[in-house]
This record gives structure tokens, C-alpha cells and sequence, in this order.
């Protein structure tokens, strides 16, 4: 990087502006970015942009379609937020979702034509044990095995389709139906019966009954890391294990349990799937839609607290569905994964400037070492100085 | 089994499997210098779809068209690598953010199917097609020989890589430094050994390697165009990096068994013998999580473990 000359400089304490202005930067920018990507394919932004703001909030239904669309995405937020900001990194909220709604879809199909105050928390609960189980592998293995969970819930993510294929494409199972006409030209899973569907709140704009599952669960997760014990110890934990070891913390019983909540809150979302919306196992619209990855987006974009997981949801929801909206007629297809990649992206960068803050120019030279600030010596006399390794 | 048989399947190894070594070997040089990039799949879908768009759009002899595609596709790979690399090494961001930000922003409902229709590429079937060489004349011999001698560039190349990684990390002075900044880069650079430098270096050549191993896809296995062709194999060679143990010659022999076992699911179909596909489809997956139990546990951490600085960003006044 010799053409600007900057070096970073740690901080002590950021700017308390810095961490509540970083989404808007970041979301700023890369529609910024997308403008000019679509400046340059000869695409006209102002218009693009224009449509897709009335396909997510103006336009009539548009705002009951962006809450549909934001429903999954509140609920894998939270799991995201509550696995990231611990350094857990629960990338497998999509097979979590995936194993969930089979169980979910299962137990709705045997209650058959029952109250819906049965079948809804026993849908839910159904759900919740499958995300958990599926979060379970990878949460022991890091645990008592020390593998990284990276990578372990990485690869359930890909199995856990097939073994929704299997049962839906594959073989006679439980949760395929064998009987209606269409299913008999392609196969597809079972139906609910439509008692079991999940209820609609509202009038005019339609609020499903994951949405509101989800914001209670925000402001549940937002008190628990504020306000208790545990919430306090996952703090700890977060910043410094080491820490925690010395405060008494059980750091791997606190991993498992934060990896459990996470599961869980995936597990919702995948029984809020079919209950909500499709009402049976849609194998080729659950791998298609990667609702775990886009969690984790809005729940970096919302710097891991559960009630900015709110709004992001929101945020990201309506863009997917203008995408799904418009897409085709003047939208290029792959434009609102390219800006929700760009988020994140900046996101992720701009965490640098909570830690650090950049100084350009001359002084970017690394200064011989004595002459450094005196509020940095502190710190590098801790670490061992790495300056005299320079050459 | 038959001599058929065995010759199908050691083909589709090696039909599926290049693209695996490729995209591997480049992104086992990543983390040999510390930098996990979970973006390979995105590299190959963006190096796929400018491959392809090269390729149709340019008027001249065939070869020359297959050359610039695939240099158009290295420089895509390692263009996006680079940005990669800004936000991890310069900036130290999270690894597994930024990586997941190159996937969504690059992958299959990103910038690569934002390419693809813009220069509409599902339309048309590829004009070019990376031909075979039999450079000894060889083809002909039984098993071996279309194996062996009967093979487009790609697979010569990514042979030679292979090769080539293997010396260069274990017989060269700047392989040594590698696997130092990987492991230990306070050390490494104490020993003078630019770190950010080759951490830049090798994450950019794992772009190129990726973007190499999309372009296999538009220009060998099938010249034409869907969104999301690499289908997941990004991630396999994420895997593949693990289950080889940071080893540029298993790496190629796991890449060839997980093509095979992708095809054996298939193979075995045809022939009357009913498992369900699924099971052979998610070996390579479960695989990858008994190898990284086993690198991770006891039993492998004293030979078997990764580089030491996986994942870490480095700065010399933390450090």
C-alpha cells in the first residue's frame, strides 16, 4: 500500500458516534458502489433504485411481502448475533433452519386437523429441537474436540438439503405426498392441514406470526445479554477467555449454551417456514434461499444487538423482495446479492476503525522507536515491544 | 469390477476433480500464510462467468480466445482476492465476515449472475471448448491412456502445479517463509520475512488458481451457462485443504476420490444398484468433518495440525 501512505493506530476508546453511524456508512456506500456498477453496465441507478424502493415499501402489498421476506431473516439475525458477538461462529443456520422445518412439517402433519393452540407451540417447539440437535454436532465436537465449529457447520450446511431431497424427491417418506395430482407429476413434500397454518395479524398489510415470534425473542435476547448473569458472562467470555477462566466463567459449558440458543433461534425460523408461509418441505426454495447466510449479514449490519437485528431484517427483507419484486423486468439479476455482499463487506472492514483510526500521510512512517505517543507505550511495553523487530 | 467401469469412474475423477485441485492447491496457499478465504466459491462462479463472456465475445482463432479467457479469468479471481486481502491482512478484519461478504457479493445470486445477464451468457451454447492434447501419442493404451495422455490443458496444469506447489513449500527459500509467516508470523518477521506481503501474494494467488478452476467449468466440462454452476464446489475445496492436511499431493488424490464419489452415486444408478444418491453426495462433507475432528483432536495435533496463524490477523504492535 505505497500509494497512500497510512498505518493504523490503536485506540483506546472509539468515538461514541462511531458505532451507531458505521451501518449507515456502510449501507450508504454500497449502494453508492452498486450505483456505479450500474452506471457502468449502462444501467441508470436513479431508476433502478427508484423501483426498487417502491417494489419494498410503496407499492400495494409491498410491505406485507418485505415483512414475509424479513421473517426468517430477523430470526437467523439473532441467531447470527448471538453466536457472533460470543466469537462463535455458527455459519450453519441454514441446515439448523433446514432440520428444523422437517421436524416441524412432521409433527404438523401428524396433529393432523387440531387446534391451532396445539399445533402452533408444538410446531414450534418441534423446530426448536431440530435446530438445537443439528447445532448440537458442531457445538460438542468445538467443545470436548477443540474442532472449529467454521468449518463443521459449514459442511452440515450441505448435508442437511440432501437429506431434505431424500426425503421429498428420493423415497416414499412421511413428508412426501403421494396422493394430489400435482405431486404426482413432481414430487413434492405433504401439505399442513390448513388449520395448522400459522396465523396473520393486520389489516391491509399482513404481519406473520414469526415476525411477531421474532420481535419478542429480540427484545428477550437484548435484556438477557443487557441485564443477567449469563448475559454478562458471555460478555466476559467474548472479549477474553482467559478472563473468563479467572472469573470462574465455565467457558464450555457457556459455548454450548450459546450455541444451543442459536440453534434454537433457527430452529424458529425453520418451523415459522412452514407454518407461516410454505406449509410443507420445499427442499429446492430452502437450499435456494440461504436465509443463514443473509442472517448473518443483517446481523453484522447490525453490529450483533438483537433489537438492530429489528431493523436490519427490515432493511435487508425488503430488499430481497424487491428483488424478487422486479426482478427481470429492468433488474438485473444478482444486483441485490452484489449490494448485500457489499454491506457486509464494508461492514467487516469498517470494524477495523472501532479498534484502530488511520493516520495518513508523512507521519504514517512508522517513528523510531521512544518516539512514539507516550498513551501507546503502555500498551506495547505489555505486549513485548514489536518494533524492535523491525529491520 | 470391470476395466469399464473403473475407467468411467477414474475419468470422472478426474473430470470433477480438477477444478478441485485447482481452486484447493490455490487456497492451501492462502492458509498456508494464515488467511482462510471462504470466498473460493465466489472466485470460481466470477471467474466461470468472465471466462465465458471472454470467450463468446471475442472474434478470432479458438486458442487465442481460450488463452485471454483464461488469463481474463485469473485476473478476476485474483482482482477479488486482492479485495479479500485489503480487508483481512490491512485492515484485520474477521476472516469469516469478509470471507462470507466475497461469497454473497460474488456467488451464485451475486455479481456473477449479475454478469451473466448483463452479456446475457445463458443464451447462447459456448463457440470454444478447451480441447484435448495427446502430446505423446499415448491415448490409445488401455486404462491409462485417456487417462493419462488424452487430457485439456487444465488437467496437464494442474498436474504440473501440483508438483510445482510441493517443491516450492518444502524445497524453496520463499516456501519456507511461507509456511513461517503461516505459522508463526511474529517470528516470520522477525526473521525479516515481509508478512503482509506474502500474505497479499498467496491470497491473490489463490484468487487466480480459483478463478482458473471457474473457467474450467464455461470452457471444459460444459461450455455454456447457468447461475450457480460451480454448484458448491468452492466449498469442497475449502474441505479438500483440510482433508489433505495442508498437503499439495493429497489434496489431488482427495480431489480425484471426491469426484469419483460424486459420480459414484450416478454410475452405480445406471447400473441397477439402488443407494440413495444423497448418501454418496454428502460423503465428501462428512469426510471433512471427521478430518477436521481428527486435525483438531489429540490424535492429529502433532503432525497433522494447520498452520498456527490460520485465521489470525497479524500486527506487529499486537503481536
Amino acid at each position: 500500500m505505497q500509494w497512500i501512505e497510512f498505518r493504523l493506530e490503536k485506540r483506546l476508546e472509539p468515538p461514541r458516534w462511531l458505532g451507531p453511524s458505521m451501518p449507515f456508512i456502510a449501507v450508504s456506500a454500497a449502494l453508492f458502489l452498486g450505483a456505479v456498477i450500474l452506471l457502468v453496465s449502462g444501467r441508470n441507478p436513479v431508476v433502478i433504485y427508484q423501483r426498487m424502493f417502491q417494489a419494498a415499501f410503496t407499492n400495494p402489498g409491498a410491505l406485507s411481502a418485505t415483512l414475509t421476506a424479513a421473517t426468517p431473516l430477523l430470526l437467523t439475525g439473532l441467531a447470527a448475533a448471538v453466536a457472533f458477538r460470543m466469537r462463535v461462529w455458527n455459519i450453519g443456520a441454514d441446515g439448523q433452519l433446514m432440520i428444523a422445518a422437517v421436524l416441524a412439517a412432521g409433527v404438523g402433519i401428524a396433529l393432523g386437523e387440531r387446534s391451532i393452540a396445539i399445533s402452533l407451540p408444538a410446531m414450534l417447539v418441534a423446530g426448536v429441537i431440530g435446530g438445537v440437535a443439528w447445532a448440537l454436532i458442531p457445538a460438542l465436537l468445538r467443545a470436548y474436540l477443540r474442532t472449529s465449529e467454521v468449518l463443521t457447520t459449514l459442511m452440515l450446511n450441505y448435508v442437511a438439503p440432501l437429506i431434505l431431497f431424500y426425503l421429498i424427491i428420493d423415497s416414499t417418506s412421511y413428508w412426501r405426498d403421494l396422493e394430489s395430482p400435482s405431486a404426482r407429476v413432481f414430487p413434492q413434500g405433504k401439505t399442513l392441514a390448513e388449520s395448522d397454518f400459522w396465523p396473520e395479524y393486520g389489516e391491509g398489510i399482513s404481519v406473520p406470526f414469526g415476525l411477531v415470534v421474532g420481535v419478542v425473542l429480540a427484545v428477550l435476547l437484548a435484556v438477557l445479554l443487557r441485564s443477567t448473569r449469563l448475559g454478562f458472562q458471555m460478555k466476559v467470555a467474548a472479549d477474553s477467555e482467559a478472563a473468563g477462566h479467572y472469573a470462574g466463567i465455565r467457558t464450555v459449558r457457556l459455548l454450548i449454551l450459546v450455541m444451543v440458543i442459536s440453534g434454537a433461534l433457527a430452529g424458529v425460523a425453520g418451523a415459522s417456514q412452514v407454518g407461516d408461509f410454505s406449509h410443507r418441505i420445499e427442499p429446492k426454495a430452502l437450499q435456494f434461499a440461504t436465509y443463514g447466510y443473509t442472517g448473518i449479514a443483517v446481523a453484522a449490519l447490525a453490529r450483533y444487538n438483537p433489537l438492530g437485528v429489528v431493523l436490519s431484517a427490515f432493511l435487508v427483507g425488503g430488499m430481497t423482495n424487491a428483488g424478487f419484486a422486479i426482478q427481470g423486468v429492468d433488474l438485473p439479476l444478482g444486483l441485490i446479492g452484489l449490494i448485500q455482499g457489499l454491506i457486509l463487506l464494508l461492514v467487516a472492514a469498517s470494524e477495523v476503525s472501532s479498534r484502530y483510526r488511520f493516520v495518513f500521510g508523512r507521519r504514517a512512517r512508522p517513528e523510531p522507536h521512544g518516539t512514539e505517543p507516550l498513551r501507546e507505550i503502555d500498551e506495547q511495553t505489555a505486549a513485548g515491544t514489536g518494533q524492535e523487530a523491525a529491520p | 469390477m470391470n476395466e469399464t467401469l473403473l475407467v468411467t469412474l477414474l475419468a470422472a475423477g478426474v473430470l470433477y476433480g480438477t477444478p478441485l485441485v485447482l481452486a484447493g492447491i490455490g487456497e492451501l496457499f492462502a492458509e498456508r500464510s494464515g488467511v482462510m478465504n471462504l470466498g473460493v466459491e465466489a472466485m470460481m462462479l466470477m471467474g466461470a462467468a468472465t471466462a465465458f463472456w471472454t470467450s463468446q465475445s471475442f472474434d478470432g482463432p479458438g486458442w487465442i480466445a481460450l488463452t485471454v479467457s483464461l488469463a481474463v479469468a485469473a485476473a478476476t479471481g485474483t482482482a477479488l482476492a486482492a479485495i479479500y486481502a485489503f480487508t483481512v491482512v490491512t485492515l484485520r478484519a474477521s476472516q469469516i465476515v469478509a470471507g462470507l461478504a466475497l461469497l454473497i457479493l460474488g456467488g451464485a445470486t451475486g455479481l456473477s449472475s449479475y454478469i451473466a445477464s448483463i452479456g446475457d451468457l445463458a443464451r447462447d451454447t459456448g463457440k470454444h471448448r478447451l480441447p484435448d492434447y495427446d502430446p505423446f501419442g499415448l491415448a490409445d493404451l488401455p486404462v491409462v491412456g485417456p487417462l493419462l495422455f488424452d487430457q485439456n490443458i487444465l488437467v496437464y496444469g494442474s498436474w504440473a502445479l501440483v508438483v510445482i506447489a510441493s517443491l516450492y513449500l518444502y524445497r524453496t527459500r520463499p516456501g519456507l517463509h511461507l509456511r513461517a509467516v503461516g505459522e508463526d508470523p511474529k517470528s516470520a518477521d522477525a526473521m525479516g520475512v515481509n508478512v503482509v506481503a506474502y500474505r497479499y501474494a498467496h491470497t491473490m494467488f489463490g484468487g487466480a488458481m480459483a478463478g482458473m478452476a471457474g473457467a474450467y467449468y464455461t470452457l471444459a466440462i460444459a461450455p455454456n451457462w447457468v447461475d450457480n454452476i460451480t454448484a458448491g464446489a468452492g466449498w469442497i475445496a475449502i474441505a479438500l485443504v483440510i482433508t489433505s492436511f495442508w498437503r499439495p499431493g493429497l489434496l489431488l488424490v482427495g480431489a480425484y476420490l471426491f469426484g469419483i464419489v460424486t459420480s459414484l452415486g450416478f454410475t452405480l444408478q445406471t447400473r441397477g444398484v439402488d443407494l440413495p444418491s444423497q448418501i454418496f453426495s454428502a460423503m465428501p462433507y462428512l469426510l471433512t468433518i471427521v478430518a477436521v475432528v481428527l486435525v483438531s483432536s489429540g490424535w492429529g495435533r502433532g503432525r497433522l495440525h494447520p498452520p498456527g496463524a490460520l485465521g489470525d490477523p497479524y500486527s506487529r504492535e499486537d503481536a
